[in-house]
């Protein structure tokens, strides 16, 4: 499924972020009692395991990797007083790479069975072989040790499928009857449950079992002006987040409110969606006649749940090593990043920018034990005081920058399409020293606050990009003065970075997540988180999109 | 088995069917027989292949409906899933807006492909041309093929039928120069593979690719633009036009919350809301693009007009909508029309006295619903044109644009040409906004 026909199916558009597919859509769909039986048992998943590395090795494989994935999804969606539909699924199967001839080669199947193992591995092997033929640059893994039995699970409080479907629709009919209450003429909401259960094996004698879970609560709220034929909406400020169904029990500590004046909330690892549905309600109605931004120069001030999107498509996919080579020229694109320009130490942003990979990260939707190619996770630095340090690259690409290992970045949406290079979870880090956002805001002359994320559009090499957002407050000599409309920015990745500020302390920091960053073709999607701390950006360009029709 | 013949579908499908004890029962089956290659840096990254076939079972007491699948099709599997349906139905909370299943219906046959598609062998010597084409210019190619066939069928306890199958093949190619400063695009899409010429597409990417080196910066602002077709359509991404196609809903409008609304309440159908040259609609009988002859309700396709002279003609109204507003409901289109001229791009630009040629528009997002507003870049080759001629490439530059403007500020319309399974002529359009400068390449 391609963006298009995404958009066109959900009605959820502007909700549906990046190049979306969802994920275990068209997927068998299943009871939800399904959703909590066990799967097969890893002494079962070890033995087919074997049976499909030995066939690669004996088809000539000089390393061969075994994924057996079960894909358990649900989907709650509403909209005003009705639940619209509920939709369970289950996916199981098994994808196969091998190396063969210095060419990888990939298979997959849904029948798990020893014979129709034995037979996909030898299929994988087959397609190596015959690209090998027309293959230019032998594949270069580096060398990672084995792990032997060894497992991991998203620590999560409760597994949401754990929760009766009744409680989750009466939950989202709840949030859709606050934000009516409060002003709003229509709500969609949803509910999105993951849970990946995926077992891995490869010729380097490791056996991982993990237990991965995800969760997103989201809405969007209009509100229509009939008289004038003008119509607002906002957007929830919810995180897609790699947690359990505590997520959505509200919690003070976890809340962080934004500047003085704007009567904005922003989330931790704990959210309160009617809260947010009802303050969604009262945003939205008041969008309706708020002031028109003027064009021009402007200090940003950046919430989190904003400032993840921005960190994404500006640091997060330039980074990338794929892109950065030209393996993605044909789709997502390329990198201004290049191995040229990264050796002539240009700065990437400010001495205030330090950006860090961490696919170890607590809460973030991206975070796993063990990446799709049995590499254990970590951290690294990719920007240090405004110098870029690193790319994001996994075990066929790290010899390109002289280094002997991946970084544990590599995924496959399912298991039955190949693995491959995909973003971490890229993050901004807050300041070291304390500094509120009332402080960070009481130093601006004349600026604009922006909460959530909106419009975004960034070009195939990520210098030129815009955002919009979910709501806007004009700042004017250190105070919130008033609410505009119709603000986005325009800005080039180095000139905004390079005005970047700085950020408040880690009691603001929070986590953005998106489940649609799409990739590769045929498309693949995969799940990310980026956290930062609210963040001062100086002099960007501010247009106005209103326009006459 | 994946691609079965309507025989042999309808005969799985009436089994399946009679296990059925649900008030109303619609079951569905759909295959697809297809693969694909990749290639990057002149060498090939990927290949797969995909061989499935599904089966739906919906079924409904009252106004309760619950959905099952399998991909099995022995008779306790196929029972299985009847039951799960319909357990699932009774759990399921009552919709206000059910709708129930539609009687038999008549059907177009749109025209099907002569030829079998590709091959994993054809498939990789496409690629392999491809890239020795690029490799021979010191040229670097990018690309990607897919294609193969698929089937629908659908019956349900009213009486209805529906059988259709359909193939397609998809290639695209990005060209760049060996130092990154030009880049070049072309793509096709076809339902007979003969028709389809990979390597001319390729040499029109590395046209572009090295027709683009040495790009001048110019000012931002309002501009005569020539938008190709791959300007206005795109196979995997937002478009303008396919923005626009896909905003025609009548419920969104009558909700107000659409560009497509009445101050006042409902909706601008029959308002001229564009140049009186534009004209789009949809025909499944279009041989060079025949469509679906039949949406998932099994509701029929037929030839429709959207936009008629500048008039908005129609819009999609779902069942339920159309119930409740007692018009006929809409079957959704697999593709459009867009009628033109006679004139090629190269034309076009001999008839322009100064203007910017683009090739493609790139990561397209809507920004303002309210006027349809949306934002996005040029890329893979855009150039200056002066006296009827292109004079120099320039830089990419970022564009903030409606539709709902653009077709009012029509300076000419092309000869259209196929693309993502429509057809769309490439249009001279005055006054279309540029709002900064892009580094890209």
């Amino acid at each position: 499924m391609n963006r298009r026909d995404f958009v066109g199916l959900t009605g959820l558009g502007a909700t549906a972020l990046l190049l979306p597919s969802l994920p275990g859509f068209g997927a068998q769909r299943v009871d939800p009692s399904r959703l909590l039986e066990p799967g097969a048992d890893t002494i079962l998943k070890k033995r087919l395991a074997d049976a499909a590395l030995n066939a690669a090795k004996s088809a000539g494989a000089s390393y061969a990797d075994v994924r057996i994935g079960r894909s358990l999804n649900q989907y709650v969606f509403a909209r005003e007083k009705q639940v619209q539909n509920i939709v369970s699924t289950e996916s199981y199967g098994v994808g196969i790479r091998v190396l063969v001839n210095g060419c990888w080669g990939f298979a997959s199947t849904s029948v798990v069975t020893e014979a129709s193992l034995v037979a996909t591995a030898r299929l994988a092997a087959e397609i190596a072989k015959a690209d090998a033929k027309i293959q230019k640059e032998p594949v270069q893994l580096a060398a990672q040790k084995g792990y032997g039995e060894v497992s991991w699970r998203t620590p999560i409080v409760q597994n949401a499928f754990e929760v009766p479907v009744k409680q989750k629709a009466d939950l989202l009919l709840a949030a859709n009857a606050a934000a009516m209450d409060a002003g709003a003429s229509y709500i969609n909401s949803a509910l999105f449950q993951v849970n990946e259960q995926k077992y891995f094996a490869s010729t380097d004698g490791s056996y991982i079992d993990q237990d991965v879970h995800r969760l997103w609560p989201t809405f969007n709220v209009t509100a229509v002006d009939t008289k004038s034929g003008k119509f607002r909406s906002r957007e929830a400020l919810s995180a897609p987040v790699g947690l359990g169904y505590e997520y959505l029990t509200p919690s003070a500590a976890e809340q962080v409110r934004g500047p003085q004046g704007t009567d904005t909330i922003g989330y931790k690892l704990r959210y309160d969606l009617l809260a947010d549905a009802a303050l969604a309600g009262k945003q939205a109605k008041a969008k309706l006649g708020m002031k028109s931004v003027t064009p021009g120069k402007y200090d940003l001030v950046l919430d989190p749940g904003h400032l993840g999107l921005t960190i994404h498509e500006s640091v997060g996919h330039p980074t990338e090593l794929d892109r950065v080579l030209g393996y993605e020229a044909n789709f997502a694109g390329t990198s201004f990043a290049t191995l040229d320009w990264k050796a002539k130490n240009l700065p990437y942003g400010s001495k205030e920018v330090n950006i860090v990979a961490d696919k170890l990260q607590p809460g973030a939707v991206g975070t796993v034990g063990y990446d799709d190619e049995g590499v254990k996770t970590k951290e690294w630095d990719i920007i240090q005081a405004g110098k870029l340090v690193d790319y994001q690259k996994i075990r066929d690409q790290a010899h390109i920058v002289g280094q002997k290992e991946s970084d544990g970045c590599c995924y496959a949406q399912s298991w039955e399409d190949v693995q491959f290079q995909r973003m971490d979870n890229i993050s901004l880090k807050p300041r070291p020293t304390p500094l509120s956002v009332d402080e960070l805001v009481s130093k601006v002359d004349k600026g604009i606050y922006i909460a959530g994320a909106g419009s975004f559009s960034i070009d195939q090499q990520r210098f030129n990009f815009q955002f919009g957002g979910q709501l806007f407050f004009a700042i004017e000599k250190g105070k919130i003065t008033e609410p505009l409309e119709d603000v986005a920015y325009q800005s080039n990745t180095q000139e905004f970075w390079g005005a970047c500020a700085g950020s408040c302390d880690q009691r603001d920091y929070r986590l953005f997540g998106t489940f649609f960053d799409g990739k590769g073709q045929p498309m693949q999607s995969s799940s990310v988180s980026h956290g930062s701390a609210t963040t001062r950006f100086n002099g960007v360009n501010v247009i106005n999109t209103a326009r006459k029709v | 088995m994946a691609i079965l013949s309507k025989d042999e579908a309808q005969a799985i499908l009436q089994k399946v069917l009679s296990y059925s004890t649900a008030d109303a029962c619609t079951v569905g089956l759909s295959g697809r027989t297809t693969g694909n290659i990749r290639y990057a840096r002149n060498s090939v990254s990927t290949a797969g292949a995909q061989d499935t076939v599904s089966l739906t079972v919906e079924a409904s007491f009252g106004k309760r409906s619950g959905i099952a699948t399998c991909n099995e099709f022995d008779e306790a599997t196929l029972r299985r899933c009847v039951q799960r349906a319909e357990e699932i139905a009774h759990l399921a909370p009552e919709s206000p807006e059910y709708m129930p299943p539609l009687g038999p219906q008549t059907y177009l046959n749109p025209p099907s492909a002569a030829t079998t598609p590709l091959t994993p062998t054809g498939r990789a010597q496409a690629a392999a041309d491809s890239m020795a084409l690029c490799a021979a210019k010191n040229l670097a190619a990018a690309g990607f093929l897919d294609g193969g066939t698929r089937f629908t069928a659908l019956r349900n306890s009213k009486g209805l039928e529906a059988y259709q199958q359909l193939t397609s093949t998809n290639f695209s190619v990005t060209v760049r120069t060996p130092d990154g400063r030009g880049s070049g695009y072309a793509l096709g899409d076809v339902t007979d593979v003969a028709k389809l010429n990979t390597k001319a597409l390729t040499q029109r990417a590395a046209d572009k690719a090295t027709g683009s080196l040495g790009a001048k910066a110019i000012e931002p602002g309002k501009y005569t633009v020539i938008l190709e077709p791959a300007a206005l359509m795109a196979g995997d991404d937002l478009s303008l036009l396919g923005g626009l196609m896909s905003s025609l809903d009548a419920r969104s409008a009558d909700e107000g919350r659409s560009f497509l609304t009445k101050k006042g309440g409902g909706n601008r159908r029959g308002e001229k809301l564009f140049d009186e040259r534009i004209n789009i609609y949809s025909d499944p009988m279009n041989a060079e693009v025949p469509g679906q002859a039949f949406d998932g309700d099994g509701l029929p396709t037929q030839r429709m007009s959207w936009v008629e002279k500048g008039v908005v003609k129609n819009l999609y109204y779902s069942r339920f909508w159309a119930q409740k507003n007692n018009v006929a409901p809409t079957a959704y289109p697999s593709g459009f029309i867009m009628a033109g001229g006679t004139q090629s791009t190269a034309d076009l630009i001999k008839g322009t006295a100064k203007g910017i040629l683009v090739t493609r528009l790139w990561y397209i997002r809507e920004v303002d619903p309210q006027t349809l507003l949306y934002t996005g870049l040029t890329r893979d080759g855009t150039f200056y044109i002066e006296n009827g001629a292109i004079k120099f490439p320039i830089k990419n530059l970022r564009f903030n644009e409606s539709p709902i403007i653009m077709l009012n500020n029509i300076e000419a319309i092309g000869r259209p040409v196929r693309l993502a399974g429509c057809l769309v002529p490439p249009l001279k359009i005055r006054d279309f906004t540029f709002t900064s400068l892009s580094d890209a390449v």
